[in-house]
């Protein structure tokens, strides 16, 4: 069977529509800059969406301070993808999946005077956007680290194929707290400048919020299909990758299988830009042979977005697809891991029709998935 | 496909259960962290990273450990082929509270990396995936309550896949001093079911049964 994709949209500091978003990345925006916090006196390189813009595109969707920042990101995302696409969640054969590492674990952090403590509990957080969309069927709540919004999408595809669903529409969204900052600056995993995904002087990440919605279908919607996908764990260690790609060579192998391709024309990499995490992925794509493909990673652009940051990426990635467009990896000078990849050094018009999607992340978990034009 | 449940371990309410039969527990413990380092003890573990880790980790390791050891057979499977997905309610909220108490005081401001790496409820997947080197696929779900149609359903999607020959599913759940824990081994069977071992067919039916 085959699942289309259709519909997307993305909330970002780059925009609040696809459109805005790949517009943006066309232009060589960036949403990452310095950022100060109530909680700190030093600034931090990161990619934040303005609370005020938040406020007045929600503000046309509903009135009052019922929900939290990151429910509005996700209500205003899924909304747009419901306008476009005319899913309706009444109906049981649509599934909403929402993926996220933290929901709103601001909640605890005190930012809200009229939101209850227990909407930190993921389930609270789902009920919420499920409830605003009428979901006949409970949001189901995907929540495996910086894998998630991948792993969330080949999930999706695997609901359709087994039959329980025909539509299912996919919403990455995490927000960046001081719950989040505190934890990678003592990880030492922040970059104090934009990071530099696969660059030789790469020194962390930067971190990143949005909220990122795709439609999966069983239905012809689009003129692109996600093919396979899979994940595997490196079974080595919880916070650092595997020293010989293990993990992400597992999932990528297996993602091609079953595939009449065996190697494809463009990779969206995970490329936090720190050293172990791009190092790793530069030794799974040699062994996978896969050096050869044109490379990018787009955290230069919107930083990590944790549960986002797969459903994001792969809606760049199809929109790059969709019109033959590299993206350059922002960031990117010198050759910085021990094989060399070809990572997009500009942004230029090339036929693209198939694409790798890979994430790895705490745990030992990592996924890719291939999508490839029909 | 047809597959079936070849091993289980719940830890629920200070008891313990594999394949059917209670587990006696030397001491009935309040205090959760202690009762699971008794637990570590009895069973002789043998395995000293168990004690860096928080809860969560803990009690999905040990319902782990019992479930595959009870399992006839489990150790002989492919490691790359066994896949792990487990769901829970709090996610790892437990210890995203013991972060948040470290830099809730700017002056007392002490964020740990060996405390943060722990606020992501897959961290146990990865713990139990790194003891028995099990490189599988991965899912961790988080849901209202135990939703044994949303475990069978993803573990039978699994199984169905070539990558996959055997799962460790179920849900490991700690909030606070609440906890409980229902992991079980499925494999792809021809259904042989033999008197000598435990085994039942896989179903959303079965788990529930099992879990109550």
């Amino acid at each position: 069977m085959t699942v289309y994709i259709g519909a997307n949209n993305i909330v970002s500091p780059l925009g609040f529509t696809t459109k805005e978003n790949f517009g943006a990345l066309l232009q060589g925006k960036t949403g990452v800059k310095q950022q100060y916090f109530s909680f700190s006196d030093t600034a931090f390189w990161c990619s934040k969406i303005e609370p005020k813009d938040i406020e007045q595109y929600f503000d046309v969707v509903s009135k009052g301070n019922a929900y939290t920042q990151l429910e509005k990101m996700c209500i205003l995302s899924i909304r747009d993808v419901v306008q476009q696409s005319g899913i309706d969640f009444k109906n049981k054969e649509n599934l909403l999946i929402l993926s996220t590492t933290k929901g709103n674990i601001d909640v605890l952090e005190g930012a809200y005077k009229n939101i209850d403590e227990n909407r930190a509990y993921l389930p609270v957080f789902a009920k919420a956007v499920g409830d605003y969309f009428e979901c006949i069927n409970t949001p189901l709540l995907v929540s495996n680290a910086c894998i998630s919004g991948l792993l969330a999408i080949i999930i999706g595809k695997r609901l359709i194929e087994s039959g329980n669903y025909k539509n299912v529409i996919v919403c990455g969204a995490d927000k960046i707290s001081e719950f989040v900052l505190s934890g990678f600056k003592s990880f030492n995993a922040l970059s104090e400048a934009p990071c530099k995904p696969f660059d030789k002087n790469r020194v962390g990440i930067n971190l990143g919020e949005a909220a990122a919605s795709i439609v999966l279908s069983a239905e012809k919607i689009g003129t692109v299909k996600l093919s396979s996908g899979s994940s595997a764990n490196d079974a080595n260690h919880i916070s650092g990758p595997s020293r010989n790609g293990d993990g992400l060579f597992q999932a990528i192998s297996n993602t091609f299988v079953d595939s009449k391709i065996k190697t494809v024309d463009f990779i969206s990499a995970h490329g936090t830009a720190t050293e172990f995490n791009d190092e790793m992925e530069s030794i799974a794509f040699t062994r996978a042979g896969l050096q050869q493909a044109l490379l990018n990673s787009i955290k230069g652009y919107y930083g990590h977005t944790l549960g986002a940051a797969g459903v994001l990426e792969s809606i760049i990635a199809v929109q790059s697809m969709l019109s033959d467009t590299l993206i350059c990896s922002a960031g990117f000078e010198q050759t910085g891991t021990s094989r060399e990849l070809n990572i997009i050094k500009h942004t230029e018009k090339k036929t693209i029709n198939s694409c790798l999607k890979t994430a790895s992340g705490f745990g030992g978990c990592n996924a890719a998935a291939l999508f490839e034009k029909i | 496909m047809n597959s079936i449940i070849s091993s289980y371990c719940k830890i629920k309410n200070n008891a313990i259960w594999i394949n059917g039969k209670e587990l006696v527990i030397d001491a009935k413990e309040v205090d959760l962290t202690i009762f699971l380092t008794g637990l570590y003890r009895q069973i002789n573990m043998n395995y000293p990273k168990f004690f860096k880790m928080d809860n969560l980790c803990k009690l999905g390791m040990l319902a782990a450990e019992l479930a595959i050891r009870n399992s006839v057979g489990f150790d002989k499977l492919e490691k790359d082929k066994i896949a792990i997905t487990l769901s829970n309610n709090a996610s790892s909220l437990d210890t995203d509270r013991n972060h948040l108490k470290t830099i809730i005081d700017k002056i007392q401001y002490f964020p740990s990396p060996a405390i943060f790496v722990y606020t992501l409820p897959n961290i146990v997947i990865g713990e139990v995936a790194i003891k028995h080197k099990f490189a599988g696929e991965n899912a961790f779900f988080v849901s209202e309550e135990f939703d044994a149609e949303l475990i069978h359903n993803y573990v039978s999607i699994l199984l169905n896949n070539n990558d996959t020959t055997a799962v460790i599913g179920g849900w490991v759940n700690v909030d606070g001093n609440e906890y409980d824990a229902f992991v079980y081994c499925a494999e792809k069977s021809n259904f042989n079911l033999d008197k000598e071992e435990y085994k039942q067919i896989h179903s959303a039916e079965a788990i529930r049964q099992l879990y109550n």
